[in-house]
């Protein structure tokens, strides 16, 4: 093949692999692409202004590549051959300014959104936030809804264009809460409590999952989360109480006992402080009892704060 | 028959396993690299395979606690003991001849790092052997998964201490080089004039010794609380498993640039070479070398902006992060416009450095986004990640390092590898890296992801899995192709090897300069002598050998030189036995054998007693006898006397 047709070969092939990815998604949703959440909205926001700023060098750097490599092939002759070019008083500041440029003004974005998009920070709305306590466990997420006082394994319901506060915690070990149509993860430590804020825009089901290894039972350790209207989500709260598992230390126990792929479950009351016995047993007695003043956690995360409480561990 | 096979054992061990001689330590490295990266690419094959299978009702093949020691295995394989053996194995090649030394600062030690490397190989797969498992926690082991509570085997304590013995040999051997490349340049090369390859190399070796002993520390803690019941990264009793996961990336993202930066190193080698053309801004490119190792210290924590970290740390990190974009993306220019008005050759190096360019560029745009923290949160552990990453090694450090042994062939073997095999090995492995990558960005996005043995067939995933896993076949069939260009090339190196004996004949494939080359590797005979070079050149510019022969100050037979005596390092078995204790050792501590462990720490402390009680380490090649094995090579081109003025240098 002469060059000409290799480059022209080179952008068929690159049409006809854009066409076949397009295919083999079908219509499945892209869901960091489509997100259905206004966190999730910023953040896909953030990738596409980031995608084209980077173009503005990265699209030169293929042309010229491009260029380059046709042009000044030894089979040509060469009659601009320079040996001995080595230094250009433009070219190289000019070099360095460039991605200077671009990356400074991505910092200045990343600083903004970074701060903007800071998962500890509450969302506002209109419409009243919803707590949820999550707690991951060997292999399966535990949800508590504090102010209903009900409790889920595997789902979780709530009302479109409520805030979430998730309460993040494990007792098991480390993990990343994840549902992508809504927003980024946010890890959940044993011991600890992490905080994500997240909203949903418009009614769905969306897939949520474990995103760090955590061992065996690692890939079926799913859940649906499913944003409903208001009416929707307060009839399924009333069904749940109705529910005749209940979830008290005894129960919570066996739960937390190692187990694959298990099936959505609903409890219709959860023991009182039950969350926050969760992460105070894994501290030491002492160390629990004096920490009634304390608001950091023992390596000072900033926003992975321990709760204060007025109780003693349970262990 | 059984005393020729005998014959050739004691062969083996007093010509290549005991040898001091850095050239043959690299080949051994590349050797015992390309091994370990056959079996790591059947663990990418079975995970592969295992993807593409287990959608909805179909579970796959494998069960997920074996899935997970397969992902394990081929991280940490893949890092340690491929990436690392080639590069150190390149470096040994290479380093000394480009700096114009005959050997490096410390033999021994250099001997006993590849021993270390080869223990460290040898124990991460002895549980095929003895029993036992692999680890199961992901290539980094992050607690409390690898505590004892959840990884109760002796996998992870084989995985610690694989990589602790390992990890001990790269750190020595990059202590050996910083020396090496500091103390031993040829008189003339300041540390401006010292070629690419060198200066990214010694930058590389920096961070070596400044993140090598994290990891050493990070290990022995997990151990502790493994074998004694400590509790430095538990969760409860006042551990902290963040602290690991801090120290882990404090070393592991100056490793990422620890594999990157040598093969920086390897395209500015080849791009000016190949082009023909002085590398267009040296001391850019310094800066930019520099640049990179600085600002590699200060961003691991890019690796976790998911763990509940303040929005100014995050964004702090980040924009670090996104920095490093500045100079790698001034190294790129640099190279472009080292192109720009050559006289560019399409050999296969420079096929490997063109699609290094393409992958690199797209797999540092993935590295910027993941650099802003909102991005981040969306991407993490996501297989958007996984190709990210596979992009940078395979695409950045692995490409490099198939084109600098392209490169570096001929030096070293004496014969070239087989071009147009070599051509067809890069097509199927550029075109099966994106088949199998670009399908994984998209999973990404779509939400798997990484390290899923098992997922739901509403997702969709299925298909792009499949693709992925077709491009896997056909990166091993690029590997399979490279395979045949060996042998194909060991089989056509006769006529070479002929022709070059014949040379001075017109068109005599001479291979002491079969590039062309323009630093310093290329002025001494294909492969080199023993010593390296009979006289120490000395350097005037930049392309040292360029210049040289630009100004004709070669020879054409070296006949007519006065040669002295040279002092080389005796042959060792030392390093073999140091590491053997170690080995033991370490195999005594994942079974908690104590006996032993006092064996193998007694051992090989005795062994390092008795060395240093040898003081007869070094022989002398006398005069007459360079002069004999330098006439009897075929003639080529040589620094001249007239460029060195005396041959200073010599001990």
């Amino acid at each position: 093949m002469n060059p000409k047709s290799k480059f022209v070969f080179l952008i068929l092939f690159t049409l006809s692999a854009v066409i076949l990815f397009t295919l083999l998604i079908g219509d499945h949703t892209v869901a960091i692409l489509n997100p259905k959440g206004s966190i999730g909205l910023q953040e896909r926001n953030l990738i596409l202004t980031a995608v084209l700023l980077m173009s503005i060098v990265v699209i030169p750097v293929f042309i010229l590549t491009a260029i380059f490599a046709s042009k000044y092939r030894a089979s040509k002759s060469q009659p601009k051959y320079a040996p001995d070019l080595d230094h250009h008083p433009i070219a190289a500041p000019l070099m360095w300014a460039i991605p200077i440029a671009v990356i400074s003004i991505l910092a200045v974005i990343n600083w903004r959104s970074t701060h903007a998009l800071d998962p500890s920070k509450p969302l506002e709305s209109e419409v009243k936030p919803l707590t949820i306590q999550v707690v991951a466990l060997n292999w399966k997420w535990l949800f508590i809804y504090p102010e209903q006082n009900i409790a889920t394994v595997n789902f979780i319901e709530f009302p479109e264009r409520a805030p979430l506060n998730f309460e993040l915690t494990a007792d098991a070990p480390m993990n990343s809460f994840w549902i992508p149509e809504l927003g980024g993860q946010m890890y959940a430590m044993a011991g600890m409590k992490t905080q994500l804020h997240l909203i949903a825009n418009e009614v769905g089901e969306f897939a949520g999952s474990a995103a760090e290894i955590n061992g065996a039972g690692f890939a079926g350790m799913r859940f649906v989360a499913k944003s409903t209207s208001q009416s929707d989500f307060e009839s399924w709260v009333q069904g749940v109480q109705q529910s005749s598992s209940t979830l008290d230390l005894n129960a919570y126990n066996i739960l937390a006992e190692p187990s694959e792929n298990n099936p959505v479950a609903y409890y219709s009351s959860a023991e009182k402080n039950l969350y926050n016995e969760i992460i105070m047993k894994f501290m030491p007695a002492s160390l629990a009892s004096s920490s009634r003043e304390r608001s950091e956690p023992t390596a000072g995360m900033p926003s992975s704060t321990m709760p204060n409480m007025d109780m003693p561990s349970l262990q | 028959m059984f005393l020729t096979y005998r014959k050739r054992w004691r062969w083996l061990w007093r010509e290549w396993l005991t040898s001091t001689d850095p050239k043959k330590i690299g080949v051994m490295y590349i050797i015992v690299a390309s091994l370990m990266l056959v079996r790591g690419a059947i663990d990418a094959g079975m995970i592969w395979l295992q993807q593409a299978l287990a959608s909805g009702a179909a579970t796959g093949y494998l069960t997920a606690a074996h899935f997970q020691q397969i992902f394990t295995a081929h991280g940490s394989i893949m890092i340690f003991f491929v990436t690392m053996g080639f590069l150190f194995g390149l470096m040994n090649l290479i380093l000394p001849l480009q700096i114009g030394a005959r050997d490096v600062a410390f033999p021994l030690l250099n001997s006993l790092g590849f021993w270390l490397y080869v223990a460290g190989a040898a124990l991460i797969n002895l549980f095929f052997v003895v029993g036992g498992e692999f680890a199961a926690a992901g290539w980094l082991a992050l607690p409390p998964l690898s505590e004892l509570a959840f990884s109760p085997g002796v996998g992870v304590d084989y995985w610690i201490w694989s990589l602790q013995i390992s990890g001990l040999g790269s750190l020595l051997g990059g202590i050996n080089f910083i020396v090496t490349i500091l103390k031993m340049r040829a008189p003339g090369m300041s540390l401006m004039k010292m070629p690419l390859f060198v200066w990214t190399s010694l930058c590389s070796m920096f961070l070596v010794v400044s993140a090598f002993p994290i990891l050493a520390i990070t290990l022995v803690l997990l151990f502790l609380d493994r074998f004694l019941g400590m509790h430095f990264f538990t969760s409860s009793f006042g551990g902290n498993p963040m602290m690991y996961v801090n120290l882990i990336w404090s070393w592991g993202h100056p490793e990422v640039y620890i594999l990157m930066l040598p093969a920086f190193g390897i395209y500015s080698e080849i791009v000016a070479t190949f082009s023909q053309k002085k590398l267009f801004g040296y001391k850019s490119l310094i800066g930019g070398t520099i640049g990179i190792t600085l600002l590699s210290m200060l961003v691991w924590l890019h690796h976790f902006f998911t763990m509940g970290a303040g929005a100014d740390v995050n964004a702090f990190f980040g924009i670090m992060t996104m920095f490093i974009a500045v100079p790698t993306g001034v190294l790129v220019f640099n190279w472009l416009a080292t192109m720009f008005r050559g006289r560019i050759i399409f050999s296969s190096p420079m096929y490997w450095f063109l699609g290094f360019i393409s992958t690199f560029t797209l797999g540092g745009v993935a590295g910027v986004l993941m650099g802003i923290p909102g991005v981040d949160f969306q991407v993490h552990n996501s297989l958007f990640l996984v190709a990210h990453f596979h992009t940078m090694v395979i695409g950045g450090a692995l490409f490099g390092i198939f084109a600098g042994i392209t490169y570096w062939f001929p030096k070293v073997m004496g014969f070239k590898l087989n071009e147009k095999w070599g051509k067809r090995a890069f097509w199927f492995w550029i075109i099966g890296f994106f088949v199998s990558f670009v399908p994984l960005y998209i999973l990404g996005f779509m939400g798997a992801t990484r390290r899923l043995d098992h997922y739901a067939a509403s997702t969709g995933w299925q298909p792009l899995f499949i693709t992925a896993a077709i491009g896997f076949i056909i990166i091993a069939l690029g590997a399979a192709i490279q395979i045949f260009q060996i042998i194909v090339s060991v089989k056509q190196r006769k006529p070479a090897r002929h022709a070059s004996q014949l040379a001075g004949i017109a068109g005599g494939q001479n291979m002491d300069d079969p590039w062309n080359g323009r630093t310093l590797e290329w002025a001494t005979s294909s492969p080199p002598p023993v010593y390296n070079f009979a006289i120490i050149p000395e350097v005037r510019d930049r392309d040292a050998f360029w210049a040289m022969k630009k100004e004709s100050k070669v020879i054409s037979h070296p006949a007519n030189v006065k040669y002295q005596d040279i002092h080389m390092p005796k042959n060792t078995a030392i390093g073999i036995y140091i590491s053997g204790f170690a080995f033991l050792l370490a195999f005594a501590f994942v079974w908690h054998i104590l006996w032993l462990g006092l064996v193998g720490l007694i051992g090989a402390i005795v062994c390092v007693i008795i060395r240093s009680f040898d003081e007869n380490t070094e022989y002398v090649i006398p005069a007459a006898e360079i002069a004999r094995i330098e006439a009897s090579f075929p003639v080529s081109f040589r620094a001249s006397p007239d460029g060195i003025g005396t041959s200073r240098g010599i001990p």
